[in-house]
């Protein structure tokens, strides 16, 4: 038994015991954290969705049973140190030339699950050359795509994808898409090439879409066995530092706003000739 | 007991043919003039002999692609010329940091900009003073025949892999597209192990992290005290060069790959006359010879570079003599190549030697 | 499920019941588990951390672990456990109908307790 004090929604604050331990019952452990998740602090702010996507790879890798054979490219972003927190090789690459690396690794090793882990302008601005090149190639790998229209790590300036008439560090008045662009809607212009396999986009912000993103995941970590294409799964994260918001309303603009501009859903699904001999996850809507 | 193999063969065709005969597992390239018969053959032999030919969409992807498969333990290389090697610059930065071993090659030709394709040794600058950013090296190794251009590929791959560092072999457009005999011995290619290697975390080892990102500055200074001492190993253990009638010489001719080969000639005109002069060629532009040089200097009266730029060979000659003996430059640009006595003549007008 | 819902108190009974355990020091008090957890078991506490972060707390024990929690959490510091459904054979069912109160009899099982699985 241990005396706390809480604060509640409303902001008051209560005196409450804290639950005590019930040893009578048998007790099943139905959730723990995964093994893969190297067993550290992670840098990320508070509510950050990396943190989310990150911990998703881990259980993927550690339920599919490929920590052995996995290797991961981390890119330049928040995420740049995503080696000291995924306990499977990993290589950093640079800005931008994060699906070119992986295609090196992928090439030499073809019987290894690759993927890389990239973010707004890794991806869809440095790296919009590469990125759509890789997929044109049908390279067998995943690309993972965390966007939450900022860039993060160099303290908030515009991405390509953020929304119009977003205020960031560098368009203090609000995305004019006249002269600053549209934001770009990356994933429906890859899914559009043949060498694309299959394209989603997902989120974090709620339990049920995560449970959703980690069924995408798991799938598209299955279909590297196929050989048949690259696999892209796009996550709508989040910024609460950049975005100036507490991670609760972050979430909610995530569900608000960002979801509105980046709906969720397949973009493209491998036909089920393709599937015969798989077996996947049902349900990823 | 089998014959050697000897074939009639362009310089960028006996590269690529070295490279598979080397047993690289990938190249990744861009075409550009004038190396694109190095993808070119690749692109043919290698689907049927052995190795990954990938066509990159720019030469930033492809010293990507080179970058992650070396760090996944492959045998790597890439080749373009001037242009293509700039665009390269900083994934070859980020090469040396991870301290990855490939084989780059550059195929020199007129600049700067996008210059002309005629051959030009405008980029000793780049190869041998950085190109890309930060204290990092490359080990450069100048190639003045096609057999050479076979030859340093084996050496350079064997180089790549002993000190872990991108090689480079700094040739130009002349050699690159000139025909000459290659022999090819019968080698053995015994490939080292690479523990180090992004394979897939086994349960027996940590997880390796290939990466050139060391953020905290007692880290990023061991790493670099670490390429150091390796630069420091490579120059003590791996210069080389060729010293043709230095040991008399009074007037000495330092020069590399294409103007190389013309002084050899203008050495045998300037013998002819009476002139006592040597020719001294670098074949390892990094490690230099500063102290071969600064010995034969002491019975010389002048040397003289020569090399087809504005004059960059010539600021490493001047370090290694060290002021003991003028040191004068010659070359022409633009993709000109001067003749032997065209090259005599301005070593008599330059070193002030009477007719 | 043997369910009773008199005026006074539409409490439910519940079969499985789940409880939480959070690694106070690696959570970074983001709130995001609060307002996903329907039961409002879990809040923010007054107290930090070594990293200086307000923690999150069990604050009740009508958590049905049903990993909602868990599944936001960014950090992944909540473990979630649940007591397994047992196989029980209902003996007697007596409800007292004056006071609101249900008693089950019922045949105890007795199970070890497997080892841990991961979901």
């Amino acid at each position: 038994m241990k005396e706390e004090t809480i604060i509640n929604k409303d902001n008051s604050e209560e005196n409450i015991t804290a639950q005590p331990e019930c040893m009578e019952e048998e007790w099943e452990l139905v959730y723990d954290r995964p093994y893969t998740l190297i067993d550290t602090n992670m840098h990320y702010c508070p509510g950050c969705a990396h943190s989310v996507v990150h911990k998703l790879i881990s259980e993927v890798i550690q339920e599919l049973g490929i920590q052995d054979k996995t290797i991961g490219v981390a890119p330049v972003g928040c995420a740049v140190f995503a080696y000291d927190y995924l306990d499977i090789d990993m290589q950093e690459a640079a800005h931008g030339r994060a699906t070119a690396v992986a295609t090196g690794i992928k090439r030499l090793l073809p019987y290894r699950y690759v993927f890389t882990y990239q973010g707004d302008g890794d991806l869809a601005a440095i790296g919009t050359a590469e990125t759509i090149h890789s997929v044109n190639r049908g390279e067998n790998f995943l690309i993972v795509f965390v966007n939450n229209a900022v860039y993060g790590m160099t303290s908030g300036q515009m991405a390509p994808t953020t929304l119009a008439g977003m205020k960031t560090t560098t368009s203090p008045y609000g995305r004019d898409v006249h002269t600053m662009g549209y934001p770009i809607k990356i994933a429906n212009l890859i899914c559009q090439l043949p060498g694309a396999f299959y394209v989603t986009r997902q989120a974090v912000n709620t339990p049920l879409n995560v449970r959703k993103a980690k069924k995408a995941l798991m799938n598209a970590f299955k279909y590297q066995q196929l050989a048949k294409g690259t696999c892209f799964i796009e996550f709508i994260g989040n910024c609460p530092s950049n975005w100036k918001m507490t991670p609760l309303e972050a979430n909610e603009f995530v569900a608000k706003e960002m979801l509105k501009e980046f709906p969720l859903g397949d973009l493209k699904l491998p036909s089920s000739e393709d599937l015969k001999f798989m077996e996947v996850e049902e349900g990823v809507v | 007991m089998e014959k050697d193999e000897i074939r009639l063969m362009k310089g960028n065709e006996a590269l690529a043919e070295a490279a598979i005969q080397a047993k690289c597992d990938a190249y990744f390239g861009y075409p550009i003039t004038p190396q694109s018969e190095v993808l070119e053959y690749l692109a043919k032999e290698m689907p049927k002999r052995g190795g990954l030919p990938l066509q990159a969409e720019s030469e930033v992807a492809a010293i990507n692609m080179i970058y992650g498969a070396a760090g996944a333990g492959g045998r790597v290389m890439t080749s373009s010329s001037s242009p293509g090697i700039s665009l390269m610059q900083e994934g070859i930065s980020y090469i040396a940091s991870a301290q990855l071993p490939c084989l780059l090659v550059n195929v020199n030709r007129g600049g700067p900009g996008l210059g002309t394709i005629q051959p030009s040794q405008g980029d000793y600058f780049q190869a041998t003073k950085g190109g890309g950013h930060g204290d990092y090296h490359l080990i450069v190794l100048a190639p003045a025949s096609v057999q050479e251009m076979a030859d340093f590929v084996f050496l350079g791959f064997e180089l790549a892999d002993k000190y872990r560092n991108p090689v480079m072999i700094l040739s130009d457009g002349a050699i690159g597209q000139m025909m000459e005999k290659v022999r090819f011995p019968k080698r053995d290619i015994q490939k080292i192990s690479k523990p180090w290697a992004t394979t897939g975390k086994s349960e027996h080892r940590q997880r390796n992290i290939i990466t050139s990102l060391f953020i905290q500055p007692e880290k990023m200074e061991k790493v670099n005290i670490q390429l150091v001492e390796k630069y420091k190993k490579v120059t003590e253990n791996e210069i080389r060069y060729e010293e043709i009638q230095t040991g008399d010489a009074e007037y000495l001719l330092v020069a590399y790959g294409l103007s190389a080969r013309i002084c050899h000639k203008t050495l045998q005109l300037a013998r002819e006359k009476g002139l006592k002069v040597g020719l001294l060629r670098p074949i390892t532009l990094y490690p230099y010879p500063y102290e071969v040089i600064n010995k034969i200097a002491d019975h010389l009266k002048g040397i003289l570079t020569v090399e087809l730029n504005a004059g960059q060979m010539v600021e490493d000659v001047r370090l290694a003599v060290n002021g003991k003996v003028p040191v004068k430059y010659y070359g022409r640009m633009g993709g000109i190549i001067p003749g032997p006595d065209e090259i005599l003549e301005n070593l008599e007008l330059l070193m002030g030697i009477k007719k | 499920m043997a369910n009773v819902n008199t005026p006074d108190k539409p409490k439910k009974v519940r079969k499985v019941k789940g409880r939480v355990e959070i690694d106070i020091q690696k959570c970074k008090g983001c709130e995001l588990c609060t307002v996903v957890c329907k039961e409002n078991t879990l809040a923010l506490s007054k107290e930090i951390n070594n990293k200086g972060y307000r923690y999150i707390v069990s604050v009740n024990d009508d958590c049905t672990g049903c990993i909602n929690c868990a599944l936001v959490c960014p950090d992944a510091v909540i473990r979630v456990y649940r007591t397994k459904p047992k196989k029980r054979e209902l003996i007697a069912e007596i409800s007292n109908v004056s006071a609101s109160v249900s008693l089950k009899i019922e045949n105890p099982l007795v199970e070890d307790l497997k080892n841990m699985e991961y979901l």
